[in-house]
């Protein structure tokens, strides 16, 4: 479903990716681990298109991105944001129907009101809420905002960039268990870069660890544990000695 | 030391190339964005109540006091050549022409360019740019567009309504301190204020008011990461908008002049 084939960028003199190889199958949920500044963020924003790569290919339901029809391609497209990002001049229920309100998949006001609301519900928001504007939310409630609007237009596919950041660890669990949930409830296929391995072993199907701009290990989240990789072995326990320097 | 001199000379010219190139850039795209659907009729609505309506009260403080001043200015200049009947006329062609679109357009450039920067330079580092383009809109017809064609037709009108209150300003002095006659200052000031004098200070706020915009979209769209970035736009915002409005009123003021 989604393909990178030795994708390489670089900004400056920095090479963030050198060679990313990546395959996820259609339905299922990749996790993406690795240390700050390792190109996780990249590597999703160069699938969405939002960052072009220096070399390689990405290929996304075997379309390469970056095809003409961008408005389609996106439209396959939800993502939650590190930080929400949250329009801030309009109420939840706006944010949550900005797709719904304007361009190919426009609907009645009222309509995409009633669908801003069931999403809000799914997420686990009360309909009052819906006229809240961001600011007014708790740090847990904008991020949910943030999944009814990743889910709002139904997408195929799902990123979630660093989804339980500044939350407490309860609020986390939440997060994780209700991505988790709707994930497997639509079918889609979901992306995740996050340090939390909580998160990881939450929401994934499959893991991939990225280290120095390559893919440093790959494989189902059962087998993480057992890998023997020490790069991967070191990040998941949280070890200050390993291959991986503890100040980058 | 001379090297090192020359060779910060070239990155400065360097960078103030990349600029302009930037800048040239930015400007193309706007243009292409406005040619092509969809247009976003609310954002639209909302950015002329923002810039334009909320800017009335600013333009309108400038207007009257400026208006006053000039008319005080110009009665102690005309009075050396016994000439202080041309007060009226030449407070209305001074604020019709110059004073009115200058003065109009740098605070509005204060209060819109800034506002602009900050608020696209806040919504890139929270990402918020990012989402638009997820969401399939393109921040260049959402943010940029709206903007810069509400700039464009508000700016002219504030500048009008500054004229009016700017000539009102003058004629409050005049009548009230200098002691002319109502009714003659009244008639001086229509009298000599021709069609054109009011249509060039017109077209000078059109192009202002798409420079203001422009230059907060394109430092907001821009903006460095955190606080520090988008202080950094905005201050560059407002410094950039104002030298472009007096680079931009001598260009046009020279251009109307040899026509």
């Amino acid at each position: 479903m989604i393909e990178l084939d030795n994708v390489h960028k670089a900004f400056g003199p920095k090479k963030v990716l050198q060679g990313v190889t990546l395959h996820v199958p259609q339905g299922t949920s990749l996790v993406i681990i690795g240390g700050s500044g390792t190109g996780k963020s990249v590597t999703l924003k160069c699938v969405l298109g939002l960052i072009t790569p220096d070399a390689g290919t990405i290929r996304v339901g075997g379309q390469p991105v970056g095809g003409t029809d961008r408005d389609a391609f996106l439209a396959r497209f939800g993502m939650l944001f590190q930080g929400g990002a949250l329009f801030d001049s309009m109420p939840v229920w706006q944010n949550v129907a900005f797709r719904l309100l304007r361009g190919a998949l426009k609907r009645p006001r009222d309509e995409a009101r009633e669908i801003a609301i069931e999403k809000l519900r799914r997420v686990g928001l009360k309909p009052d809420v819906a006229d809240l504007f961001p600011a007014e939310l708790s740090g847990g409630m904008q991020k949910r905002v943030g999944l009814a609007r990743a889910i709002a237009a139904e997408p195929e596919i799902i990123f979630f960039d660093e989804p339980t950041t500044g939350l407490d660890p309860i609020m986390a669990g939440v997060i994780n268990d209700l991505i988790r949930e709707i994930v497997v409830e639509m079918g889609a296929t979901a992306m995740t870069i996050t340090h939390d391995m909580s998160s990881v072993r939450a929401i994934a199907d499959d893991v991939a660890m990225l280290h120095d701009g390559v893919i440093k290990w790959a494989g189902p989240v059962a087998q993480m544990d057992a890998s023997g990789d020490p790069y991967l072995d070191q990040f998941i326990h949280g070890r200050a000695d390993g291959p991986i320097e503890a100040v980058r | 030391m001379i090297t090192g001199t020359l060779a910060g000379l070239g990155r400065a010219t360097l960078a103030l190339l990349a600029g302009l190139g930037a800048g040239a850039i930015f400007l193309a795209r706007t243009l292409a964005a406005m040619l092509r659907p969809p247009f976003y009729a609310r954002e639209f609505g909302h950015a002329l109540l923002t810039i334009g309506y909320f800017s009335l009260p600013v333009v309108g403080l400038t207007a009257i006091f400026t208006g006053a001043a000039l008319a005080l200015q110009i009665y102690a200049g005309g009075s050396r050549f016994e000439a202080e009947a041309v007060v009226p006329s030449i407070v209305a062609i001074g604020m019709a022409r110059e004073l009115g679109p200058v003065l109009g357009g740098l605070m509005v450039a204060a209060r819109v360019a800034s506002s602009i920067a900050a608020e696209i330079g806040t919504m890139k580092v929270t990402e918020q740019i990012d989402a638009l383009v997820t969401l399939s809109t393109d921040p260049m017809r959402y943010l940029t567009v709206p903007r810069v064609l509400a700039a464009t037709l508000s700016v002219p009108v504030l500048v009008a309504v500054g004229d009016s209150i700017g000539i009102f300003g003058g004629y409050l002095v005049g009548t009230g301190r200098l002691g002319f006659n109502h009714a003659v200052y009244l008639q001086n000031t229509v009298d000599f204020l021709e069609f054109w004098d009011v249509a060039s200070g017109l077209i000078k706020g059109a192009v202002f008011g798409f420079l203001i915009a422009l230059t907060g979209c394109f430092y907001g769209m821009n903006s460095g990461r955190g606080a520090q970035g988008v202080g950094r736009a905005t201050k560059s915002a407002v410094v950039a908008a104002s030298v472009l409005i007096l680079a931009a009123n001598y260009l046009l003021t020279e251009a109307f002049f040899s026509a």
